[in-house]
Parts: C-alpha cells; sequence; structure tokens
C-alpha cells in the first residue's frame, strides 16, 4: 500500500492512542462491525400531520419544491406524458431507458410521442424515466442508474418527466435504503442512485432563485396509483 | 497559487468595508438565508433531536476514523473504484495530474469542492497544460473573474448583477453583444449553454463529496444545479477529491446528517440534488464513467484529531456560521484571506495554515456566538477561537502594546481592594464625560473603535457593586 496511507492512517491511530480514545483494538473493530451491519436508524422524522397519507404528503412536498405532480391510473399514463408534452408545445418525442414499466404503456395509435432508447446525448428535448422509489418526507424521487434508466436522461433534457409507483412511495429515506439493500445486495449499490427533488435551479446571482440551471427546467411527476 | 492575505485581515476589512460593491452585494445576504434556515429548522420536530444525532455520528467516526477508513477503501476497491491517499496538497494535486494524464485530459469539468481550493487545483492543471472548468454558477462566474470563492455555499455572494453582466460580456465575446443580459435569468441561461459544451466534451470530471458511506464505498454530492451530475457522469473518468473526516458509517447515518445539511445552508428542507455514485459504470450500465477515482486528502486533519480542535472535524460545510456571524456580513469572505471564512474558517485556517498567519481570523469575533447556535453539528465555534487566541498569546504573536495592556489590567485584576475603587472611579468618570449621549464618538487611545462607531458610556455602576445592592438578587 502507499505510503501516504500509512502515514495517515498512522497519524490517526497515534491522536487517537495518545488520548486513550483508541481503546481495545478489538472492541474498536467490533463496534465499527457492528454499525456497518446493523445500520442503526438514528432519529426518524414522523409526519406532523399523521392522517395525511404518505402519497398526498408527497405530492404536496414535491410541488412544493417545483415539480408539477399528477396521479394517473395505469392504462392513462400514456396520455398523460402526451398532454405534459402538447401543453408546453414540446415535439411529441422523448429519451427513455429500457424500464419495463415503461415498456408496457401502451401509447395511443394516432399521435404517439417517438420513443428514442438508450443514453442521452444532450440533444433530447425530454426525458421519461421511472423512479426506484419516492420518499413522501420531503417529495423526494429516488433514481438508480441501469439500461433500465440511464442516468444521463436525468439531466440532459429540460423536461423530465418520471413515473413512480404510488406503492413504492414511503414515508422516511431509511425505508428506501431498506428496499435498496434488498435489491442491490448488502454493501452494494447501483452505480448511480439519484435522489431528485424539484427542478434544477440556482440564486447563484445576487440570491435571487432562478429554476433551471444545468438540469432539467420542468420536473413532471406522474404517480401511478393502480 | 492563492495568495494567503490572512496576516493582513485588519487591512482586507477596512477596504472591504469601503467597498461598494461589496456591501452592496452583502445586503442581499443579510437575513436571506438566516430567515429561511430559521423557517426550515421550525417546521421539523425532530431538528434538534437530529443535530444531536448528527454531532454523535461525527464523533463516533473521528474516534474510529481510521478503521471507517479502511472499511470505505475495501468496498470502492470492490466494486472497482481506485482509492488514492494524500498526505499534503502536494500529493494530491500530483495524484489529479496524473490520472489527468493518463486520461490524456485536455480539458477536465469541476464540480464545486472546497478540497480543491484548498489544494488550489486549478492554477496547478492550468500550469500542467490542463484547462479547468467550473459548472457551478457561481463558481464559473468567479473563475472567469480569476477570483476564490467569498462563501462556502454561495461563492460569487459578493458580487452585483452588473459586475457577473460585464464579465459575461467580455468572456463570451463570440456572442451577439445585443442580446438580452438584463435579468439573472438571460444571464443564467447563457452559462448554461456554454457549460453544456464544456460538459460534453470534457475528458474528466472532477468533483468533492459531502459524504463518503463506508458501508458502500459510496461518494455524495448535495447540489442544486445538476452540474455536480453531468461534471460526473459525462466524461470517461471520475474523479472524486475528499478530505478523510468526510467518512459516514452507513447510509442510514448520512440521512441523519444531510436533514440537517440543507436546512442550515438554504433553508430547503432537501437539495435539488443528492447523488451516490458507487464504483464506475457497470458492464451493463448504458452512461456513467469508465473510471472511479477517489482522492482522500489529509493536509492536517490527523493531526488535529485528540486535540481542542477535532470537534471542527464534524464539520459539513453548509455555511449556517458565516451566514449568522455579523463579521463575516460586515466584511465578506475575501477579507479572511485564504479559501475558509466566517467562524468557522477563524477557526479552521489557523490549524491548516498557521496560528502565526491566520492570528487575527480568530480575534475578529465578537463572541455573539450566534455560529454555535445555529451549527447543525454543535461546534463550539467560539470556545475554540478563544483556544486559538490563548495559543497566540502563549506564543508571543500578538502585539506588543496588546499583551501589556492585558498584563497591566490583570496586575489591577489580581488585586481587588485596588481593582473595584479604581474600576468604579474610571466608570463614574467615563459615565459623566459620556454626558446626556450617553455615547462617545471619539476617546483618547480608542480612536480605531470610534472611527466606524459610537462607544456606549458605562452606566449603572460596575457588576460588583451592582451585585452588592441586589444581594445577588436577579
Amino acid at each position: 500500500m502507499s505510503e501516504a496511507r500509512d502515514i495517515i492512517l498512522g497519524r490517526i491511530c497515534a491522536s487517537l492512542s495518545e488520548n486513550g480514545k483508541a481503546g481495545g483494538d478489538e472492541a474498536r473493530h467490533e463496534e465499527v462491525e457492528k454499525r456497518l451491519r446493523g445500520h442503526p436508524q438514528g432519529v426518524v422524522p414522523h409526519p406532523a400531520d399523521a392522517k395525511q397519507a404518505v402519497v398526498d404528503r408527497f405530492i404536496d412536498k414535491a410541488q412544493a419544491a417545483g415539480a408539477t405532480v399528477e396521479k394517473a391510473k395505469q392504462g392513462d399514463v400514456a396520455k398523460a406524458v402526451s398532454a405534459f408534452l402538447r401543453d408546453h408545445n414540446l415535439p411529441q418525442q422523448l429519451r427513455v431507458g429500457a424500464d419495463e414499466r415503461l415498456e408496457q404503456i401502451t401509447w395511443q395509435s394516432r399521435g404517439a410521442p417517438e420513443l428514442l432508447s438508450g443514453p442521452s446525448d444532450g440533444n433530447d428535448l425530454s426525458g421519461l424515466s421511472h423512479a426506484f422509489a419516492g420518499a413522501g418526507e420531503t417529495g423526494t424521487l429516488v433514481l438508480t442508474s441501469g439500461p433500465d434508466n440511464p442516468t444521463t436522461i436525468n439531466f440532459l433534457p429540460e423536461n423530465h418527466i418520471v413515473v413512480v409507483d404510488a406503492q413504492d412511495i414511503e414515508f422516511d429515506y431509511e425505508a428506501i435504503w431498506t428496499r435498496l439493500r434488498h435489491k442491490a445486495g448488502a454493501g452494494k449499490m447501483p452505480r448511480t442512485v439519484n435522489l431528485i427533488t424539484g427542478p434544477s435551479r440556482s440564486a447563484d446571482i445576487e440570491q435571487t432563485l432562478i429554476m433551471g440551471a444545468h438540469g432539467p427546467v420542468r420536473l413532471h411527476i406522474i404517480v401511478v396509483t393502480g | 497559487m492563492v495568495e494567503i492575505t490572512s496576516p493582513h485581515f485588519k487591512e482586507n476589512a477596512v477596504e472591504a468595508l469601503s467597498d461598494e460593491n461589496l456591501q452592496k452585494a452583502m445586503r442581499h445576504l443579510r437575513g436571506n438565508f438566516t430567515a429561511k434556515r430559521a423557517a426550515a429548522a421550525a417546521a421539523l420536530p425532530e431538528f434538534e433531536a437530529l443535530r444531536d444525532n448528527a454531532r454523535d455520528i461525527k464523533n463516533h467516526v473521528l474516534t474510529h476514523l481510521d478503521l471507517y477508513l479502511e472499511a470505505y477503501e475495501e468496498r470502492v476497491t470492490a466494486q472497482g473504484g481506485k482509492v488514492h491517499w494524500a498526505a499534503d496538497a502536494q500529493e494530491a494535486r500530483n495524484i489529479v495530474l496524473d490520472i489527468c494524464r493518463k486520461a490524456d485530459a485536455k480539458t477536465v469539468t469541476k464540480g464545486k469542492s472546497m478540497i480543491s481550493e484548498e489544494i488550489d487545483l486549478n492554477a496547478f492543471l492550468e500550469r500542467n497544460g490542463i484547462t479547468p472548468v467550473e459548472t457551478d454558477l457561481g463558481e464559473y462566474i468567479i473563475q472567469l473573474r480569476g477570483e476564490h470563492p467569498s462563501h462556502i455555499i454561495a461563492p460569487a455572494v459578493h458580487l452585483n448583477i452588473d459586475q457577473v453582466r460585464e464579465d459575461f460580456r467580455r468572456a463570451h465575446s463570440h456572442l451577439p453583444p445585443d442580446r438580452a443580459m438584463k435579468e439573472p435569468e438571460s444571464l443564467l441561461r447563457e452559462a448554461r449553454g456554454i457549460l453544456r459544451k464544456k460538459f460534453l466534451s470534457a475528458d474528466v470530471g472532477i468533483t468533492g463529496a459531502n459524504f463518503l458511506v463506508a458501508e458502500t464505498g459510496t461518494s455524495v454530492i448535495v447540489t442544486n444545479e445538476g452540474n455536480g451530475d453531468l461534471t460526473q457522469i459525462l466524461p470517461k473518468v471520475h474523479v472524486v477529491i475528499a478530505s478523510i473526516e468526510k467518512i459516514v458509517p452507513t447510509l442510514e447515518d448520512m440521512s441523519q446528517i444531510v436533514r440537517v445539511l440543507a436546512r442550515s445552508a438554504t433553508g430547503q428542507e432537501m437539495s435539488v440534488y443528492t447523488t451516490l455514485s458507487t464504483g464506475p459504470r457497470r458492464k451493463e450500465d448504458p452512461d456513467g464513467p469508465e473510471e472511479f477515482h477517489v482522492v482522500l486528502l489529509d493536509n492536517g486533519r490527523s493531526s488535529m484529531i485528540g486535540t481542542e480542535f477535532q470537534d471542527m472535524l464534524r464539520c459539513i460545510r453548509c455555511g449556517a456560521c458565516m451566514n449568522h456571524c455579523p463579521v463575516y456580513q460586515a466584511v465578506g469572505g475575501h477579507a479572511y484571506g485564504w479559501v475558509y471564512s466566517g467562524p468557522m474558517g477563524a477557526v479552521l485556517t489557523p490549524t491548516l495554515i498557521g496560528v502565526d498567519k491566520a492570528g487575527h481570523l480568530p480575534n475578529a469575533s465578537t463572541f455573539c456566538g450566534r455560529c454555535e447556535e445555529v451549527c447543525p453539528m454543535h461546534i463550539p465555534l467560539p470556545k475554540m477561537m478563544r483556544s486559538w487566541r490563548e495559543r497566540e498569546f502563549e506564543r508571543h504573536l500578538s502585539p506588543v502594546s496588546y499583551r501589556s495592556n492585558l498584563k497591566l489590567w490583570a496586575w489591577f485584576a489580581k488585586r481587588p481592594a485596588l481593582y473595584r475603587p479604581l474600576a468604579g472611579l474610571a466608570m463614574r468618570s467615563l459615565s459623566l464625560m459620556g454626558g446626556r449621549r450617553g455615547r462617545f464618538s471619539a476617546l483618547p487611545m480608542a480612536g480605531s473603535w470610534t472611527k466606524d462607531r459610537d462607544l456606549p458610556a458605562p452606566q449603572g455602576g460596575t457588576f460588583i457593586s451592582q451585585w452588592r445592592n441586589k444581594r445577588g438578587r436577579t
């Protein structure tokens, strides 16, 4: 291993043992192993309004963060996507990955959007993704990378439409990590996990908040309710 | 090189106070972040409990840092990434350059990173024929101006829109001169267009990290613009530069701190993009970088463990302390003379560049305590500033007049029978001299104080005499 590695780890150990904080080596190892394996939860916020359903909370929070949100039945997703493009005077053309759930959408025979598959190269006006989950706590979408949902679609097109199943919406992030571990395996992760809360923005000029910085200008969420 | 002007803090501050552009820009800051932070904190009933837990998590990490770093490295390696260790800034710069050269890089896009500033990476890459392009809007603006950030999360907060407009006119001279540039929106669009091309053509993308998760070997960035993401998913090589204390054990631990980060920084409940990156692209992935490198920087941090400055390693760079600091609000970030400013800079800078150079910074505090009050990680900033003052005094670095006056005062203070009547007399005379206004606009030997503000005249007797009169009642 590198010299710098030994120096840094050596200095840390020296600083810790000088102050008697290092303790028994075995006990320290055990404590670290226990935490990494057990991943204790800490303080998990509860919904302030217990009566509000998690999905409604998700919608409220996502809207507060500047996203537009609509609920749709599985059979109406195609209509909702087309309507969004039409309402914003966008061409009926979408960049989309190989997500099965998106492939199952039945597009209308007339005026269906043209689907361009694969990652975005920066020339797409609109992209369509399917979220892995949503967090009602803050109206946050969770997207995982892969051939199903290439990460470039989340950032390059100006308009990002994201479909999320209502049953995949949890209240807190912790519930989502549990599901992610189940999917990817303990200690493993997809290359990229994107937590997205509203469209991109900047306040770097005189603290004036402007929507649409380097990422999407519009984020439209379709919550599938069955 | 970043010129260190911290030894001239006093001159810098005087200049900043009379800089009209700066003072105009700082007015946008005052009250903005503070009100938003207060509202966000109040809206989350668990906020205080989360702060406590966030502090405890980092304390736990710091006393097990060697083990968590090893665990992190093991996970990164297992997923195809590479961890590089850098004991100091020079090593870190060389590692990054080496990676860039192997990738035959000409252009490097960059997400916002304070570590990049700390190791002065941009100037180094330029000297070696590689063009670094800052992509965060604020960072892009100050790179055009040849400046450094004046705030951790709002790097261009010291500028007004007129200045930005002029910079864009100068730098984007290929665009039509009569284009729309009045509104901030049009300037943002312009930067978006220019930077989009840079994102797509860069050979290497360099980002910082808000967290390194040991459990999964994941590095995490938190942004609002999406520039960090385009920086790290488009080029074929992604380099993360992060300091060793960015480690958190698990995704759950990260979530605890994420919940206090944006609320303390911008008052958002959650930043727009929290992105977790683990290793290079997988076999089946259609996008993402082919190489994933992490440069772990120590640069003096390991020696802070076990000292009275260890708590500073809990800092998550939210900027709340500077947003709430009356000194920062008055003079801005550049007066602090190096990379880090405000209260966190006043504590961290002396540890990184030496108290002999940065001794003025911990002195530039009113000790109002707001920084500690709002710090999401409960860092005792005023206490640590006091520790620096003590060290500065012990090392005879403070001015002779200051030291001799303090000694004179201490001589009297240790002799209460003499000190009390004298203090009472001084007080009554000052009170009389202050007259009906009760303030001094000029006072002998306090000219530099009264130049910019009045000194209130003492009123109502000394503390001891009031204590006696009230017999301990409040």
